[in-house]
């Protein structure tokens, strides 16, 4: 079966204020609203429209976290993913360990094409398709802006780069990291949400999978970041002018 | 311990992006560094000696190879691998190319990876922006016996030049894929300074109302000599391409001085400026989030105001 594997992750909703807690030691996800990561959403919608247009039969979603993963899990079927597998999974996960556990759902699952967000709003690590792909010596496009099938077993990849745009042309299968000008999520409609109940979503753990949960990055402190100091108002552009000479920046 | 460090070169086969030259910086910052760039390429003269010449540097190292003409984090990874052996950091700029190839490296070498590193502490201790920049993170790599990491554009100057370090040829022999191939690489060609290294930068916002609104923008801009940016609105809607997006999902940057015309300051907009040393805010609506973070805010007609700067500086 031609199938597509998208991974996702539970963070912070994007429009939280996110607070550093008073000891360092993180910040403050109690009472929180959660989501699916939104670079995510994009990896999915984006094989969702893949299998729509006839390019795949079904689409996978996996995460590897704690229990309330299933909630993202459960928004996703809700999207229109096929069935979900949940890596069951406490405490830091590191991009090697994702990875390393995606390339055990790969083997067991042999998708033609992965598809992740390029980043996650939380730790903003952008490593994990990367990783996968070395991992899985595969192509790797990172940061995609459009993505078209051109045969059975090639890909036509646009990036967007610091220099513009960039194709490329990849041997499938291959890992694909999406950039916000994919696509644009669809809204999951109230029916929907009620037929995700019933999708499958499958718990695995790691050690059955035989990935070991590494941490190989110490997390010291999380701090604020520092204030900007409050400016001035200036009446015209004359005055700003006069402003910015003052501080010799003109 | 010395730390040996391994710095990826960016480049366009014939000039060294000033991105390496803010790498150095940051490996300079631990004391007794020993640094090594690793230029890869078809042909590495230009770039090797523009390499060799950065103050701090102890060696270039080149890896010629016609597959080397693209950077393709595919074919590239293996061979930074190869070099990678006697180093205990390996570095690269957290600039598009860099992000696609560090992490590829690390997966390569099963190390861990730090980045956006925005200060070194030592060569196992980092601090780098999560949550795009609302909180700081310290990170130890305690027991690794190699780490990778990329280094934030916007927390560090580029290093001087003045250097000669010696070039060597390093001799690869690893299998290189041909799964991944480039195709081409379009960019709106401009004069304008890069807007990730410009000391200037003016960006616009939806306020602007067309691609056309922009041209008051680009006039300013070249009396400045300053860099052009935009913000997500002012992009998704068109105006601008997507190369010029400042922001979260955009570029990051960190310029003398920032100008800000008719644009709201969202957050993911205010993350990517926010090492900026000087903050001017044009915008209609004195409400408008970006004068919280202004040095110098201006409540006006960005219509009637731009031209009038126009003048006042010409």
């Amino acid at each position: 079966m031609k199938r597509i594997l998208v991974g996702i992750k539970r963070v912070v909703d994007f429009n939280v204020r996110i607070r550093v807690k008073p000891d360092g030691s993180g910040v403050v996800t109690d009472g929180v609203k959660m989501s699916v990561n939104p670079f995510d959403e994009i990896a999915l919608e984006e094989a969702l429209r893949i299998k729509e247009r006839g390019g795949a039969e079904e689409v996978i979603v996996a995460t590897v976290g704690p229990a309330e993963c299933q909630q993202q899990l459960r928004s996703t079927l809700a999207m229109g993913a096929d069935r979900a597998l949940h890596v069951q999974a406490d405490g830091v996960i590191e991009p090697l360990v994702a990875a390393r556990v995606l390339l055990k759902l790969i083997e067991r699952e042999q998708p033609f094409l992965v598809i992740l967000g390029k980043q996650a709003i939380d730790d903003d690590n952008g490593q994990t398709g990367q990783v996968l792909a070395a991992l899985w010596n595969r192509p790797q496009a990172t940061y995609a802006s459009k993505l078209e099938l051109i045969s059975a077993s090639t890909a036509r990849v646009t990036r967007e780069v610091d220099a513009g745009l960039e194709t490329l042309e990849i041997d499938l299968p291959a890992v694909i990291t999406t950039d916000l000008r994919l696509n644009e999520p669809r809204y999951v409609k109230l029916p929907d949400i009620m037929k995700a109940k019933k999708k499958p979503l499958e718990t695995l753990t790691l050690a059955a999978l035989g990935v070991e949960q590494r941490q190989q990055l110490k997390l010291v402190r999380f701090e604020p970041p520092p204030l900007r100091q409050k400016g001035i108002r200036v009446k015209d552009a004359a005055e700003l002018v006069e402003q910015l000479k003052k501080k010799g920046l003109l | 311990m010395t730390a040996r460090i391994l710095i990826v070169a960016e480049h366009d086969g014939a000039k060294l992006n000033p991105s390496t030259a803010k790498c150095v910086s940051c490996a300079r910052a631990l004391s007794g560094a020993e640094i090594t760039i690793a230029v890869c390429a078809a042909n590495s003269a230009a770039v090797a000696a523009q390499a060799a010449q950065l103050a701090g540097v102890a060696r270039v190292l080149t890896v010629e190879n016609p597959a080397n003409a693209q950077p393709l984090a595919a074919v590239l990874a293996p061979q930074i691998v190869a070099l990678a052996g006697p180093f205990n950091l390996v570095l690269g700029p957290s600039t598009t190319y860099g992000k696609d190839l560090m992490a590829r490296i690390a997966g390569l070498l099963g190390a861990p990876q730090v980045s956006d590193i925005m200060a070194i502490e030592s060569p196992t201790r980092f601090r780098r922006p999560v949550y795009a920049g609302n909180a700081l993170l310290t990170v130890e790599a305690d027991g690794a016996a190699k780490v990778v990491g990329t280094v934030r554009m916007a927390s560090f100057e580029a290093a001087g030049t003045g250097g000669s370090a010696p070039i060597e040829k390093a001799a690869v022999a690893v299998e290189l894929p041909t799964h991944t191939r480039f195709v081409s690489v379009s960019a709106a060609r401009s004069d304008r300074p890069d807007l990730l290294t410009a000391a200037r930068v003016i960006s616009g916002g939806r306020a602007l109302g067309s691609a056309d609104g922009f041209k008051i923008l680009y006039s300013l801009a070249d009396k400045l000599g300053a860099a052009v940016g935009a913000s997500r609105a002012a992009v998704d809607a068109g105006y601008a391409p997507n190369e010029m997006q400042v922001g979260q999902t955009g570029k990051i940057i960190a310029p003398e001085l920032y100008v800000a015309v008719g644009i709201s300051g969202a957050i993911q907009h205010l993350t990517g400026i926010k090492d900026a040393r000087t903050i001017v805010a044009i915008n209609k609506d004195g409400e408008a989030p970006i004068f919280e973070v202004a040095d110098f805010g201006l409540v006006g007609d960005l219509f009637q105001i731009i031209p009038e700067l126009e003048k006042l500086v010409g």
